[in-house]
């Protein structure tokens, strides 16, 4: 049913519609691009219904034969290109088609008349392709390789107008954070290939990942590869690669930032898919982190105060797209506590949920832009009448977001927080009790800032758009504080056309119905069995789990937790209705210092505001002080006093003797040179004939 | 005449003007002792070519003459580089109204 070559065509369509897009309609054929669109969105369509047929084949347990070729002999350790068919694959795979395939129909009319229309495209490919390639091999070295082309991808389209600066840097910061985490990846891989001698005694490859995950078990009377501080260690250091890219703290500073690229890129990289990869990254890894306790308690730990965090900073925010950044930096603390509690399946289920109603709630906000030319809140209000169907759209991602029953977020986040409660006993209770708490707090700021960011967008009345922002900020003087005005900077309310409604629609349907298809709780629905993901994952993981490795915690859907969960979360929403569900009057500069009914926070909604001074600290602490003045300073020194006077010298002493020794030689006139060049020619001669 | 006589006067006149082209202080001179030094290397060519000619290869005419059409060639090039010369001592004169080789020392040290 699925063969090999349709697995490796998910990911060798869009990569060859990078390549055509990029080496042949872009430079040659510019005046067709908007052919560009069209051809990645053909190509993601045949992915998708790929990706589709691989999941169900692996649902099935029909999973292909699949050949590895060899590429590199590197002594002990061999790199072999070959795919990794498992159910998180199978997933992943088809999250990221479809999600892509949402956002580059909304693209068509997002990106219409932009002057980079086709290499928007060509970098979307590009982003995609290396994804697809991300969640399908099956070697480290090689997932190594596509972790930082999507690295790269991202950095192209955050910066993707590169002209204005403050796209120039959040594309630079979004780089270097996530690389400071992939330097944990990288040695992680570099103490692998140090034990590639004890795989290869056991007839294993230290590269591929299966038989990584082979080598926690015990072999024989030796005990494990992987084992005590070592495995902690490589735990970690792959652990430290997912912070980076998931934005989780410390490193998720450049995540908000990385909003200053297209909404749509937004959408598709920086909420549903690429953000993930840091979750999938724990997922691949999974048997192994089983076998590391303290590095589970770890994630749990970083994961759970990133939720809560996250949260508390999208609380005060101004600008939508920021709101929602927060927003996923929360959510994906929540996939990753879910994950340090070993609920895998409950990670990936949220995962998938939250893919379909982030990227929704995105391409509302690039709607929303499109419509007021500005992503400051303050500026909207009462866009409700204008665009109802955004609005409509909108609501059931965010309630979606906030966990409201019968919608997808509901069932996902409903599984963490029972796994949560339940503790499971892969780590110690008094962690699973601290996730709890925070993630529970969680609940409620989530509740409070979706309906905030709601009401300030869609409720109330108009208060001006772009042209008011302008009026109040000087306009063009300073681009920074107009962000992604771009080429639809124009203020015209209505709705948006239908190319970028129609997908918003259908990831709309995918909020409501997912929680239902791809994991129901209690009953076979609709021939789909219930619990699917979770069984999928539990048998994909089982096999190769170590026998004293503690076991998976899978979560049943608990009515307790639910009542629980959605009480808090009525709490917040009663809050935000009441603080911001009248919107404010018609704006006018005067009264714009009392309007956000947080600000009376005082000291504490600055503290927010400057997001904790944790970009202060990194920016002017960490980069100014510590790297630029000392580190810097340290070298520029070494270099004037040490590197720059050893030179110096060796450079006078060899002027010297010249001066002293040679000038006088160099008399200029020529007949002396012709003198002394034929008295050593007869020197040799003589010499010739003498001896 | 043998081999000999004609290699010494050969040499003499090398002497000569190497003697001329390091000595001499007026570069006309030196020009006109650099050609002394071709004619020298020419009389040698000639003489050699006349006397050793290698056995077993003597019925070709391309082998037999290869001294000659040397000396010739040479020719040839001593009359291109004394126009060359000639151009460069015209443009030392008119830069410092001298032709003495001993003013002409601006790469000194």
């Amino acid at each position: 049913m699925v063969s090999e070559a349709s697995v490796w065509a998910i990911f060798l369509l869009p990569l060859a519609a990078f390549v055509i897009i990029a080496l042949v309609i872009r430079p040659f054929f510019n005046r067709y691009a908007g052919l560009s669109g069209l051809l990645l969105i053909a190509a993601l369509a045949v992915s998708l219904f790929l990706s589709i047929l691989a999941l169900g084949a692996v649902a099935m347990g029909q999973e292909p034969e699949l050949q590895a070729y060899r590429w590199l002999d590197l002594g002990d350790a061999v790199i072999e290109l070959s795919p990794l068919l498992d159910p998180l694959t199978a997933v992943m795979a088809v999250v990221v088609t479809s999600v892509s395939l949402m956002v580059q129909i909304y693209s068509l009319g997002y990106m219409k008349g932009d002057p980079g229309y086709a290499r928007y495209f060509a970098y979307m490919a590009l982003f995609t392709s290396a994804m697809l390639g991300l969640v399908l091999v099956a070697n480290i070295l090689v997932l190594y390789a596509f972790w930082e082309l999507v690295g790269v991808s991202s950095y192209l389209l955050i910066g993707f107008w590169h002209d204005r600066p403050a796209a120039a840097a959040a594309a630079k910061k979004a780089f270097i954070i996530t690389r400071i985490g992939d330097l944990g990846l990288l040695i992680a891989i570099l103490y692998l290939f140090f034990q590639a001698d004890e795989f290869a005694a056991a007839g294993m490859n230290a590269f591929h990942i299966p038989d990584i995950w082979q080598a926690v078990q015990p072999l024989g009377a030796g005990g494990a590869i992987l084992a005590g501080t070592g495995l902690t260690w490589l735990t970690l250091g792959i652990f430290a690669a997912a912070v980076g890219k998931s934005g989780q703290f410390p490193l998720h500073s450049w995540l908000p930032d990385a909003m200053e690229g297209p909404t749509p890129v937004s959408a598709l990289i920086h909420a549903a898919t690429m953000v993930a990869a840091g979750v999938f990254l724990v997922g691949r890894f999974y048997p192994v982190f089983l076998a590391a306790e303290s590095t589970l308690t770890v994630v749990a730990l970083i994961g759970a105060f990133t939720a809560l965090m996250a949260a508390t900073m999208g609380l005060v925010m101004n600008d939508i797209k920021r709101v929602m950044a927060y927003s996923t930096v929360s959510q994906l603390g929540y996939m990753m506590a879910a994950l340090g509690l070993g609920a895998f399946p409950a990670a990936i289920f949220h995962l998938v949920t939250h893919a379909s109603f982030k990227a929704l709630l995105f391409l509302g906000a690039g709607s929303v832009n499109h419509a007021t030319g500005t992503f400051n809140m303050q500026y909207m209000g009462g866009l409700r009448q204008h665009m109802p169907l955004t609005y409509l759209l909108v609501v059931i991602g965010g309630l979606s977001l906030v966990g409201i029953f019968p919608l997808s977020g509901f069932w996902s986040k409903d599984e963490i927080l029972v796994s949560a409660w339940t503790g499971g006993g892969v780590v110690e209770p008094w962690v699973s009790q601290a996730t709890l708490i925070m993630l529970g707090i969680g609940v409620l700021l989530t509740a409070f800032y979706t309906l905030r960011m709601i009401y300030m967008t869609f409720h109330g009345e108009f208060r001006g758009g772009v042209e008011q922002e302008q009026l109040d900020t000087g306009a063009d003087s300073h681009g920074d504080d107009v962000q992604d005005t771009g080429d639809h900077g124009g203020l015209h309310l209505a709705e948006s056309p239908v190319v970028m409604v129609a997908p918003m629609v259908i990831l709309g349907i995918g909020a409501v119905v997912l929680g239902f298809i791809s994991n129901p709780q209690w009953i076979d629905l609709f021939g789909v069995p219930k619990h699917w993901i979770t069984e999928l994952f539990e048998h994909g993981v089982a096999p190769v789990l170590s026998s004293d490795a503690p076991h998976l915690v899978l979560p049943k859907f608990s009515l307790q937790i639910a009542a629980i969960s959605t009480v808090i979360a009525l709490i917040g929403i009663g809050l935000a209705t009441a603080m911001y569900a009248r919107g404010s009057r018609q704006y006018s500069s005067a009264v714009r210092r009392d309007r956000d009914p947080l600000e009376a926070g005082g000291p504490l909604h600055r503290l927010l505001a400057e997001k904790y001074y944790i970009d202060a600290l990194y920016e002017d602490a960490v980069v100014r002080l510590a790297f630029y003045r000392a580190f810097a300073g340290a070298i520029d020194w070494l270099d004037k006093n040490v590197v720059d006077r050893i030179g110096d010298v060796i450079a006078t002493i060899f002027r010297n003797v010249g001066r002293i020794f040679l000038a006088p030689l160099q008399t200029g006139e020529v007949q002396a040179y012709g003198l002394a060049v034929a008295l050593g020619t007869l020197i040799i001669l003589l010499g010739f004939l003498l001896v | 005449m043998s081999l000999e006589a004609v290699l010494i006067i050969a040499a003499i006149l090398f002497a000569i003007g190497l003697y001329g082209a390091l000595a001499r202080r007026n570069a006309l001179v030196v020009l006109m002792s650099i050609e002394l030094m071709f004619n020298a290397v020419n009389l040698t060519f000639v003489g050699l070519a006349r006397y050793i000619v290698p056995a077993g290869i003597q019925q070709d005419l391309g082998t037999l003459l290869t001294g000659q059409v040397f000396a010739v060639f040479i020719i040839t090039v001593a009359a291109a580089e004394i126009a060359l010369g000639l151009g460069i001592v015209f443009a030392m004169y008119r830069n410092s109204e001298s032709v003495d080789l001993t003013d002409a020392v601006e790469l000194r040290n």
